[in-house]
């Protein structure tokens, strides 16, 4: 570590001793409280001044939280909000307007509004770029109608980060706007989806004339191609990173394992020290990762992280139901739930096998991750596009 | 907890770019293949330019004896690019593991390593783990060893070996001038780091350190601390020269490289090699501070690197199809290395056992 570097974490250390002097957790009100730190620029320290950060390094961040963890602050309720603290916020901050930074950033960071994202739909997923919601100009908004498919928390949501088809004229790539919309608009109507855990953590969408201003448009008309791809690289690194050793997945089964010395067997032994090194090396790949991107946007190289992490998610949750051996023939509950967080690791050992089976799906399936770092990061001829360069609205659907 | 710095700093980089140009003028595949047909006449011309030229013996030797006052990061970025071109120099066990054993002794025997007067091998079998058995030697009350030391890599290139031996009062080690011991070349997998067994008959060693367990188990800890780096080195190579390679051939009227079956296959080795770069600079970076971590990030980057520079070089031969196979083609090189490196300073298993008791995490017990 530079001279530089100790020298910011001092300040930073001694910014958070001053901020927890004059606001005591246990007697500030909450909200208040998470304000007050959005305004001290102790909430997320690598965005600018005057949103939330400092403009520092990201990789002070961990310290941070931390410390406002050990003083017993609240939380900014995170893991409700996934979507809009990893993917909204960093792509509102890299392409929004000042009114918009403004108007959105704080109630997402203290967890008052809840985001989802409307991307993906019953014809195009992987192929996101084929989107076919339409959003038509009306005066100074736009008139939505479409349908979404698998998006979570959209029940719980208060904003949507949204990308909709505005020129159909054009190649399916050039005619995408990106939209900012308002979930509590009465063409928006939420219908649960129930996954294989029983639960209904993701939804269908269906947007009818649903009224976007053109204040919450973000970017460009015809840019949402380009704004969408940052926000799937935000949400690469962003999902399943962790910055403590044995946290997350590893940190759950490495935990039965210490439960449960009647179980072992050299051969579950051998599978689990294999996959704790991995996911230590994971946690070390993630950390350099983000000493690299210091406080720029990620590039195409944080898809082989999240390939990373669901392989590792779903053989150690795999291997955490063999360990419990007779207990993982059992599971907790079936009934169709609405949970308001996304949990990896929560509830049992066989909800968590369930569940992890969506990591290698949501964000880009891994085998489309491995295309992207193929093409993108290693420079290897692309896959086929026989669809790029005719208008969208001549192609066979 | 401060996060370890994984990247690598301006000195570091421009370090890297000298070693890397002087490997390019002096030590082509062609060069490095004709050491397994018993031409070794380039190696001691590549060993002095690169430990007395560019002063890499002395990296780890603190200024005031005469070397670098350099870390292990530095010599880290060293072991990279002579993992990358598979150079046959004694850099890791004369420069890293003898140098490593002599830091705490008094006498001139580390300035001239640091010099690259001398050049030192640990009396050891190349696959000891740092938590390993030590010797079988024997040392009388006059410091005469007796005994023979299987595998040892470096022995060939040495000047001295530092020879833990079992004395009345646990173990020391001794420096005997290699021209005393017997030392027998072996057909090694690897000839680019050809191993040999020492035989001792009586010689006399001179003293270097008594009561030595703690410093052997430590140099043999920086060896495998630092042997990451190479298999990443290795690793790179494999990776790059396959993407590369991949873009030009052609086959069924396109470049192979755009097959997504193989595309995939790269996109995974890739990963791999992000995550080997990961585990080797932290290895380093622990190494360099003396981190209480230390040991686990060892076992981590060895448990991860040995097998990932194995499954590079498995790879690089495969996507190479025919020519891959040709003792012409370097990657046979670098599977030799790979392989003989998973081996060495303690196996994969070796270390997931190591690290399994690092952090509590036992077959059997509490
Ligand atoms: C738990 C979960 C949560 C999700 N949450 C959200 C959300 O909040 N918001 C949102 O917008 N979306 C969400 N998604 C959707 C997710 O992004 C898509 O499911 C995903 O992109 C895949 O699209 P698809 O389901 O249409 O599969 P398809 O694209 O139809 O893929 C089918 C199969 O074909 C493979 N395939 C497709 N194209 C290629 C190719 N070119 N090369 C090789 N293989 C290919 C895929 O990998 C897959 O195996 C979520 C999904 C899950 C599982």
């Amino acid at each position: 570590m530079t001279a530089d570097e100790t020298a910011l974490r001092e300040d930073l250390r001694r910014r958070v001793a001053d901020f927890l002097a004059a606001h005591d957790p246990m007697t500030t009100d909450r909200l208040e409280f998470l304000r007050a730190r959005y305004d001290a620029g102790l909430a997320w320290v690598s965005f600018p001044d005057g949103h939330g950060g400092l403009g520092l390094p990201q990789a002070l961040q961990p310290e941070v939280d931390q410390l406002f963890e050990q003083a017993g602050a609240p939380d900014n309720n995170h893991q409700a909000n996934g979507i809009g603290l990893g993917m909204a916020a960093p792509t509102i901050l890299a392409f929004g307007t000042e009114a918009q930074k403004r108007r959105f950033l704080k109630p997402l960071w203290t967890g008052e509004e809840i985001w989802c994202q409307l991307f993906s739909e019953p014809g195009a997923g992987s192929d996101l770029a084929g989107v076919a919601t339409r959003a038509v100009r009306d005066g100074d908004a736009w008139a939505v109608n479409g349908q979404k498919v698998w998006t979570s928390g959209a029940h719980g949501a208060r904003f949507a980060i949204l990308i909709a088809r505005t020129d159909p004229d054009l190649p399916k790539h050039f005619g995408l706007t990106y939209f900012l919309c308002d979930m509590t608009d009465p063409g928006v109507e939420v219908r649960p989806l129930r996954q294989i855990t029983g639960e209904a953590e993701f939804n269908e969408v269906f947007l009818t004339d649903v009224r976007v201003p053109d204040s919450q448009r973000l970017g460009a008309e015809g840019e949402g191609w380009r704004i969408a791809n940052a926000t799937l690289n935000n949400e690469r690194v962003s999902i399943g990173r962790s910055a403590i050793r044995e946290s997350g997945m590893i940190g759950v089964v490495a935990r039965t394992w210490r439960e449960r010395p009647d179980r072992r067997t050299p051969e579950l032994h051998d599978r689990l020290l294999r996959l704790w090194v991995d996911a230590e090396v994971a946690r070390l790949t993630g950390q350099r990762l983000r000493q690299k991107l210091a406080q720029g946007q990620p590039g195409p190289e944080g898809a082989a992280m999240k390939l990373t992490f669901a392989r590792i998610a779903q053989q150690l949750s795999g291997l955490e139901l063999e360990l419990l051996d007779e207990d993982g023939l059992r599971y907790s509950d079936w009934t169709l739930a609405r949970p308001e967080k996304v949990d990896f690791t929560g509830r049992d050992a066989g909800y968590r096998y369930l569940r992890a089976k969506g990591n290698s799906i949501e964000g880009g399936t891994s085998e489309i991750l491995r295309n992207i770092v193929a093409e993108r990061v290693l420079g290897l001829p692309a896959e086929p596009r026989v669809d790029k360069d005719i208008p969208w609205k001549e192609l066979p659907r | 907890m401060s996060d370890l710095d994984l990247l690598y700093t301006d000195v570091e980089d421009d370090l890297r770019a000298t070693v890397r140009d002087l490997l390019a003028d002096r030590c082509d595949p062609a060069s490095v293949t004709a050491v397994y047909d018993g031409d070794r006449s380039p190696v001691a011309g590549l060993w002095r330019a690169l430990a007395v030229d560019l002063g890499l013996a002395g990296l780890l030797v603190p200024e005031e004896r005469g070397g670098a006052g350099a870390s292990a990061r530095e010599a880290a970025v060293v072991l990279e690019e002579l993992g990358r071109t598979v150079a046959p120099v004694p850099f890791l066990t004369s420069a890293v593991v003898a140098t490593t054993l002599l830091l705490d002794t008094e006498g001139d025997l580390l300035g001239s390593l640091a010099a690259g007067e001398r050049t030192a091998a640990l009396a050891l079998p190349l696959s000891t783990a740092p938590d390993g058995s030590l010797p079988a030697v024997a040392a009388d009350a006059d410091g005469r060893l007796a005994g023979t030391v299987t595998s040892v890599a470096g022995a060939l290139e040495a000047d001295v070996l530092l020879v833990p031996a079992t004395a009345a009062d646990g173990i020391a080690v001794y420096a005997v001038p290699a021209a005393r011991a017997g030392i027998a070349p072996v057909v090694s997998l690897d000839m680019t780091r050809q191993i040999a067994d020492v035989t001792l008959d009586g010689v006399p060693g001179e003293l270097l350190v008594a009561d030595a367990e703690p410093a052997v188990r430590r140099a043999l800890e920086a060896g495998a601390a630092l042997l990451a780096s190479e298999q990443l080195g290795v690793a790179r190579w494999c990776l790059e020269t396959t993407v590369g390679y991949l873009k030009e051939r052609r086959q069924f009227g396109r470049a192979v490289g755009g097959f997504q079956a193989l595309k995939h296959r790269l996109a995974d080795l890739y990963t791999g090699v992000e995550s080997a770069n990961a585990a080797a600079r932290h290895a380093a970076a622990a190494l360099a501070v003396r981190d209480p971590d230390v040991f686990a990030a060892t076992a981590v980057a060895q448990a991860y690197c040995s097998d990932l520079a194995v499954t590079a070089a498995e790879e690089a031969i495969q996507l190479h199809g025919g020519i891959g196979m040709t003792w012409e083609h370097p990657a046979h090189l670098y599977l030799k290395r790979a392989k003989a490196d998973q081996i060495a300073f303690g196996t994969p298993g070796a270390h997931r056992a190591r690290l399994a008791e690092l952090v509590g995490l036992p077959l059997q017990g509490e």
